[in-house]
């Protein structure tokens, strides 16, 4: 018997003990970054109409988003704040509501998102934004995509 | 007493647990950024509010949208919606007079304006006003097409004349700003842009 043995041949395997290192870390990255929709539609998902001259909108934190589009087997354009349809008239409460949750100094920053379908008649969008103007909530963002014009009156 | 070993746990389906959970978080992940044209909406007025002051209807661009989603540009052309870029930037590009004065200066003549200096159309950029009439059964669609199409006039003559001066456009240099916010000449530069052409766009309320 020989003091020293004769190394086995071949390939050693690729360690794979870091492996779940490596798909922690992605986990975590996920984790982190997933922000996970706070509101369920109620109404049908809307269309967004297509524009060019679009803004990012930064600072998520600051927007509050309104959704207007149709409920289904109902006539009439539903307009949904938190996870609720409600009225015209909730909107204000809505945006109360949303300053609560900021400092004051935020207060004149926030913006509101609307998240309009295609087909909405533009009544209830200026309802909307009188009530808005009503309670001095004034910097508004159309939710659009990115795209041609064009397509939106197809 | 012989010693015991602990035996170790297996971490050998570490890996698969971990997995599964990425898997979770990749599929609910939304990346979705938002984007929109931001307008800023007119402060309400008090009811005792003066009359404002009338404006010459020739520094009124009006396009009307009804409810058949149907274009009037100045209540005569019917136009579909491509060609109302071009419209509203001859408009406010036109230059035919004197402007509203800048900083207590002496009304001046719009030196950077291109248009055809026509005595029939806008004044001044500063004095050229866009009226966007609307309909409450106009389509949202056919609405955010034609503010678009509005914004985008502004947008075109800016990086025109950003162009001019300084070589690059003007949505460049907003790109950039957005990159490095304390760059105190390109804020300048940008502001510079914006009062040449400010963009006065005002909405009408919608007829019933």
């Amino acid at each position: 018997m020989s003091k020293f043995k004769k190394k086995k041949k071949g390939m050693p395997g690729i360690s794979t003990a870091s492996l779940p290192d490596i798909v922690f870390m992605l986990l975590f990255f996920f984790m982190v970054t997933t922000v996970m929709r706070e509101t369920e539609l109620k109404i049908k998902k809307p269309t967004l109409p297509k524009a060019t001259e679009i803004k990012k909108l930064e600072r998520k934190s600051l927007v509050s988003y309104i959704y207007v589009g149709k409920v289904k087997d109902q006539n009439g354009d539903k307009i949904q704040l938190n996870d609720r349809i409600a009225d015209v008239k909730d909107v204000k409460y809505f945006i109360f509501a949303e300053r609560e949750t900021h400092p004051e100094d935020e207060i004149p920053l926030l913006t509101t998102s609307i998240k309009a379908d295609i087909a909405t008649n533009v009544g209830t969008i200026t309802d909307i934004k009188e009530e808005l103007r009503n309670i001095n909530a004034l910097k508004i963002n159309y939710s659009t995509l990115k795209g041609n014009v064009m397509d939106n009156v197809k | 007493m012989a010693k015991r070993d602990v035996p170790e746990i297996n971490a050998g389906s570490m890996a698969d647990i971990a997995f599964l959970l990425l898997i979770f978080f990749l599929v609910t992940t939304t990346m979705d950024v938002d984007t929109g044209i931001s307008r800023k909406l007119p402060e309400k007025q008090p009811d005792d509010m003066p009359e404002p002051p009338k404006l010459k209807e020739k520094n009124v661009f009006v396009v009307t949208v009804n409810r058949n989603n149907d274009i009037l540009v100045e209540g005569e052309t019917f136009m579909t919606i491509d060609k109302i870029r071009d419209e509203a930037a001859k408009f406010i590009d036109n230059g035919g007079g004197l402007g509203n004065p800048i900083d207590g200066a002496e009304p001046a003549e719009c030196d950077w304006c291109e248009g055809a200096k026509d005595p029939a159309s806008s004044d001044h950029p500063n004095k050229a006003i866009i009226s966007l009439e609307s309909d409450r059964g106009t389509s949202y669609g056919t609405y955010i097409s034609v503010q678009n199409e509005l914004v985008g006039a502004y947008t075109d003559l800016r990086n025109r004349l950003s162009e001019k001066m300084y070589g690059v456009s003007y949505t460049q240099m907003l790109k950039d700003q957005s990159n490095s916010p304390n760059n105190e000449t390109l804020k300048e530069r940008i502001s510079l842009i914006k009062g040449k052409y400010p963009q006065i766009i005002s909405e009408a309320e919608p007829t019933k």
